[in-house]
């Protein structure tokens, strides 16, 4: 351990740290993110649902997208596997079907920063996989 | 490098690691490298969650899942459902006391939602052995902030400001205590922690020390430039060896990065703290016997004035703040005094963590803003009582308390009302009592333990406490007379009146409240004396 010489050191030194504590810091306040939850049941995996979730997160991090990613259960959506679904704070949340790592990108950076809508959508009159129990 | 998507985070509190929260640690740890996941999942073990009845505790972030009485042959099945699959393991959600329903994460559980985490902020978050979280958490920014820029009185009167009040029992107001000693004049200073806590059972400071040591010490730090201090002392008793640990720990990982130690951040300010060990006498947590003890004198306490302000430790000026009362000291230099005093009653400020125990659905540790009512405590965060049964009285205050019942379930919590309810904050511990629990039973208990602990230096409380106790003992088996009532009535007042501590001056307090709260009324022979 390098010893800290000045309070502008300790910054500096807070800033390359606290990405490390990020997850857990937004564990805090999931209601003002977008939240955002990939399907990881073992058909999901099957289609690739793992490199999508690398994909968000790694997006997410890298822009510092006001975002969180969790996994989720089966969605029932298999012919469209890897699906997402993405709740945008006072808005219904939306679920996009047959997502690789680019579609995964675009749905961040269109849908998510921009809030412009996109296609892919899969049309549900909606229920969250919470709500059906 | 590798982003993980989820944290696993397990409780390295005393509660949970004697239920093998460590081999749970372990077990998680192998299956998620046997799975491959070593790169998505990071294992973490934090400090107590409060919820240790229900322990051992693993939560998992970011999705708040919240497992309950996990057990080591159960972390396999978390791995490969949860953390693989995303599909939570539902026989270890916790269970909602009312409506038999899992709960999917914390943030749902009644048990937290009322809590405002100041003083716990760091507790069951951050691992408490790596002094990297708790700088990612902005820890020693408020150190920083004021020894490179404000003056000591700067500093104060932002303390002043905040309102914080003293967590370790009396309340007295913590800005006002660190201007008093700072302008004391003397060539060296002390700044002590006080981390006795002898109230049986209580463990709010012993969960802070175990899950943010590093709160406590750079509040100390905080305390020093105030005050003019470059020394600090923890007195910790030896019974709490895990809190022992991590302190150690954390005051080794400050010194290496300069957080402790000469000429902190380039400053120009230096300081260090050191470890005492109590053996575990209630009287020591007093501050003038602690400084006897510290000194290795017997642990008596003497006459104030002097308060250890003037004459402490070793003679010189003394600063002594409760464990609880520091770790709120850098989220308000962080937030702000407004910030800080925007929270609580008009002259409670802030937040108080305390024990809940007793008859009560939920037992555990909580932080709650001040003014905040016992019924939302007891029946909302607390889950109710237990069993279906009716509420009787909560004890707060411990040995130093008394009694509260029904009519007192809507009075905001603060230290005003708790005296005026006739009882006390005192450190925090709160008791719960259904409708088949005798009060007076209750205030033996707590003069039991008065009568065991006094130190026996003053008349009143070494002989009164003992006689009051007789007269307890006399009517609990049936042999009480009218006359009986009106005695203990006379005899507290005159222990109150004139014993030499604090120990002394509240025993009487557990009496007084139950003869005054007359909650109970079948069978029972005291209340039935002055019914009669
Ligand atoms: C009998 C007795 C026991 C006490 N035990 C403790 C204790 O265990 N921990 C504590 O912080 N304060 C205890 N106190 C209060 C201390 O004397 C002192 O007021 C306190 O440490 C000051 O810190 P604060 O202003 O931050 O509350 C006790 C007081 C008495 C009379
Ligand atoms: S009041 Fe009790 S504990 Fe305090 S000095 Fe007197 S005898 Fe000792
Ligand atoms: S009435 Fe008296 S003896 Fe009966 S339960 Fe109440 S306090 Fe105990
Ligand atoms: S010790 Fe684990 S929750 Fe308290």
């Amino acid at each position: 351990m390098n010893k800290i010489k000045s309070l502008d050191d300790l910054r500096k030194m807070k800033q390359n740290l606290e990405h490390e504590m990020n997850i857990r810091e937004k564990s805090n306040e999931p209601e003002s993110l977008v939240q955002i939850r990939v399907a990881m049941a073992t058909c999901g995996i099957a289609s690739g649902a793992r490199t999508v979730m690398n994909t968000l997160v790694e997006k997410i991090e890298k822009d510092k997208i006001p975002a969180v990613v969790t996994q989720g259960g089966c969605m029932g959506y298999c012919y469209a596997e890897p699906t997402i679904e993405v709740k945008v704070p006072g808005k219904d949340p939306v679920v996009f079907g047959n997502v690789d790592s680019q579609r995964a990108i675009d749905i961040l950076e269109k849908y998510v920063v921009n809030g412009e809508l996109l296609e892919g959508i899969i049309p549900t009159n909606y229920q969250t996989i919470n709500e059906k129990k | 490098m590798a982003q993980f998507k989820m944290h696993l985070l397990v409780c390295g509190g005393t509660g949970c690691r004697a239920s093998q929260s460590e081999i749970i640690v372990e077990n998680l740890k192998s299956e998620i490298k046997n799975l491959g996941l070593e790169n998505d999942a990071q294992v973490v073990i934090t400090g107590c969650f409060g919820f240790c009845e229900k322990g051992p505790i693993v939560k998992i972030v970011p999705d708040n899942t919240f497992y309950t009485q996990v057990k080591p042959e159960d972390c396999a099945e978390i791995v490969r459902e949860h953390i693989l699959k995303g599909r939570k393991v539902k026989r270890l959600l916790y269970e909602d006391p009312e409506t038999q329903k899992h709960i999917e994460d914390s943030k749902h559980m009644n048990f937290y939602q009322k809590q405002i985490r100041i003083a716990l902020r760091n507790c069951g978050f951050i691992d408490p052995e790596n002094i990297d979280e708790y700088i990612a958490r902005d820890g020693y920014a408020a150190l920083g902030n004021i020894i490179t820029g404000m003056s000591p009185q700067e500093a104060i009167d932002i303390m002043k400001k905040s309102g914080l009040r003293g967590r370790g029992g009396g309340g007295f107001p913590t800005g006002i205590k660190w201007e008093i000693a700072s302008k004391n004049k003397a060539d060296q200073k002390y700044v002590v922690c006080n981390a006795d806590e002898g109230d049986p059972g209580a463990f709010m400071d012993r969960s802070i020390l175990e899950g943010d040591p590093h709160s406590v010490i750079e509040a100390m730090a905080i305390c020093g430039y105030c005050i003019g201090a470059t020394k600090g002392i923890v007195y910790i008793r030896a019974e709490y060896p895990l809190a022992i640990k991590r302190l150690k720990i954390a005051a080794r990982q400050s010194r290496a990065y300069g957080l402790l130690g000469q000429d902190i951040l380039g400053s120009g300010f230096s300081f260090d703290i050191e470890l005492r060990y109590g053996a575990g006498a209630f009287v020591c947590g007093e501050e003038t016997a602690l400084i006897k003890s510290m000194e290795g004198l017997r642990g008596e306490p003497t006459v104030k004035p002097p308060f250890p302000a003037e004459k402490g430790y070793l003679g010189k000026p003394t600063n002594v703040n409760n464990v609880e009362t520091f770790a709120n000291v850098p989220a308000i230099f962080l937030k702000g005094a407004e910030w800080f005093s925007s929270i609580g009653t008009a002259k409670s400020k802030g937040t108080k963590v305390f024990a809940l125990a007793g008859k009560i659905n939920n037992v555990g540790l909580i932080e709650v803003p001040m003014g905040i009512t016992l019924r939302e405590v007891i029946f909302e965060i607390g889950g109710g009582i237990k069993d279906g049964k009716k509420f009787k009285a909560v004890q707060t205050g411990g040995p130093s308390g008394g009694c509260l019942t029904e009519k007192h379930l809507d009075t905001p919590i603060d230290f005003d009302n708790l005296i005026a309810a006739g009882s006390m904050m005192g450190s925090g511990g709160m008791i719960v009592m259904d409708e088949d629990d005798c009060m007076v039973s209750v205030a033996k208990f707590y003069l039991e333990f008065t009568v065991e602990e006094s130190c026996g230096k003053c008349a009143p409380c070494r002989i009164g406490n003992k006689r009051l106790h007789e007269i307890l003992e006399k009517i609990c088996s049936g042999k009480g007379v009218e006359a009986d009532i009106d005695y203990l009535k006379n005899l507290s007042r005159v222990i109150k009146d004139t014993a030499l501590c604090g120990l002394g001056q509240t025993s009487p307090n557990p009496v007084l409240s139950t003869i005054e709260c007359g909650a109970c009324y079948e069978k029972c022979k005291f209340t039935a004396i002055h019914v009669q």
